[in-house]
C-alpha cells in the first residue's frame, strides 16, 4: 500500500508527492525555503511558524507562501 | 521649534508626520534616498504571494528593512474581512510587528474600502493584539465604527488611490477632525502634489500617508524632500492659526480714506 500522499504548492502550481506524515516544515524544506522569509497558509488558514513543524499535510492540501513586498 | 515633536503614534514618539509608501521606485538606490529625504519614520510594505518562477525583488524590500523606519505592512489586495484578518497574522509573524494597515477593497474601479468588512476586520485584529490603521473613507459614522471596535487611528482617504486628485471633500475631512478630537488622523491616498498634503495638515490632520506622488514624479528624491517641506508647513500653518475665509474683501493697509481725499 502507498505511503504518500499528495498536496497542492501554489508556489508553482505543481502537485508534489509527498511522503505519509510529512509536515509543513518538511514540505517548505524541500522546496529551498528560508524559515523565517515566509508566512504560510494551509488552505487558506495562516499557521504560525513554531506550528509548522507538527503541521501534517493532508491530500489536497493547498499551501501558499507569502513574502513581504514594497507596497503603500 | 519642530512642530513634530508632539507627534505620538500608537504610543511612539515620533520626530516625522510624513508616512511613505515604498512602491514603484525606478530603484532601490532611489527608494533609499527618497526615505532618507523624506525624513519618514515610517513606511509601508505589502505582502505577496509566492509566484511560480519568481525572482527575487532586486533588494527593495532589504533597502526598506534597513531604512530603521518602522514597518506598516498592509492588506492590500483583500476583498474580505477574512482574508485580511490571515493576511495581517502573515505580516505579524514576516515583520515582527504588530501595526498594521488595514485594507479591505469593496470595489474595483475605485477601489473604495469596504467598510463593513473593514469594521469587522478591524474588530478581530484589535482582539488578536494589533495596532490596527485602517485605510477607510471619510465618513463620519463608519469612521466612528472603527473607532467604537477599538482603533485608535484613522486612515481616511483624500481620494481614491494613485489618483492624486488631493482632497475631493475637504468639508468630510474636517468634519471628521471636528467630531474625533482624539483619534490619530491620517490622510491616506489621493495626494498628488505637496499642496495637497499641507492642506491635510491645515485641516488638522495628525499625519499623511502617500506612495505614488513620490514614486512617480520625475525626481522621487526631490519631491520627498518636497512633501517633507509641505507637511511641516501645513502643521506648523495649523498650530499658529489660520484666517478665516470670507466672502468680503478686508483692507489690509491701515490708511485712512482715499490718499488724496480730505
Amino acid at each position: 500500500m502507498s505511503t504518500t500522499v499528495r498536496a497542492t504548492v501554489c508556489i508553482d502550481g505543481a502537485t508534489r508527492a509527498l511522503h505519509d506524515g510529512c509536515t509543513l516544515a518538511e514540505l517548505l524544506s524541500e522546496l529551498g525555503h528560508e524559515p523565517q522569509a515566509i508566512a504560510v497558509a494551509v488552505n487558506g488558514e495562516f499557521v504560525p511558524r513554531a506550528l509548522r513543524l507538527t503541521h501534517l499535510l493532508h491530500d489536497g492540501d493547498q499551501v501558499v507562501c507569502f513574502k513581504a513586498i514594497v507596497g503603500g | 521649534m519642530n512642530s513634530s515633536q508632539d507627534f505620538v503614534l500608537a504610543d511612539v514618539p515620533l520626530q516625522s508626520r510624513f508616512l511613505l509608501g515604498t512602491a514603484g521606485y525606478p530603484s532601490p538606490q532611489v527608494l533609499h534616498d527618497a526615505i532618507v529625504a523624506s525624513g519618514a519614520q515610517v513606511v509601508t510594505l505589502g505582502l505577496r504571494r509566492q509566484l511560480a518562477g519568481g525572482g527575487g525583488d532586486n533588494g527593495f524590500v532589504d533597502i526598506v528593512k534597513a531604512s530603521g523606519a518602522r514597518l506598516l505592512p498592509n492588506t492590500a489586495g483583500c476583498r474580505s474581512a477574512r482574508e485580511a484578518v490571515t493576511l495581517a497574522h502573515m505580516a505579524r509573524e514576516l515583520l515582527g510587528t504588530h501595526w498594521i494597515k488595514l485594507e479591505v477593497v469593496g470595489d474595483e474601479h475605485t477601489l473604495q474600502p469596504d467598510p463593513w468588512e473593514l469594521t469587522e476586520a478591524a474588530g478581530q485584529l484589535v482582539k488578536d493584539g494589533f495596532e490596527v490603521f485602517p485605510y477607510c473613507t471619510d465618513d463620519l459614522v463608519s469612521a466612528q465604527r472603527l473607532v467604537d471596535v477599538g482603533c485608535r487611528i484613522l486612515m481616511p482617504w483624500g481620494a481614491p488611490i494613485g489618483s492624486g486628485q488631493g482632497l475631493l471633500n475637504p468639508w468630510a475631512l474636517r468634519t471628521l477632525r471636528s467630531r474625533l478630537p482624539h483619534v490619530t488622523l491620517i490622510v491616506d491616498a489621493g495626494i498628488g502634489v505637496p499642496s495637497h498634503a499641507a492642506q491635510a495638515m491645515e485641516l488638522g490632520f495628525d499625519a499623511v500617508l502617500l506612495n505614488s506622488a513620490v514614486a512617480h514624479a520625475a525626481d522621487p528624491v526631490g519631491m520627498a524632500s518636497a512633501f517633507r517641506f509641505a507637511i511641516e508647513a501645513g502643521r506648523r500653518g495649523h498650530l499658529a492659526g489660520l484666517l478665516a475665509a470670507q466672502d468680503m474683501a478686508v483692507a489690509s493697509t491701515p490708511v485712512a480714506g482715499r490718499p488724496f481725499e480730505l
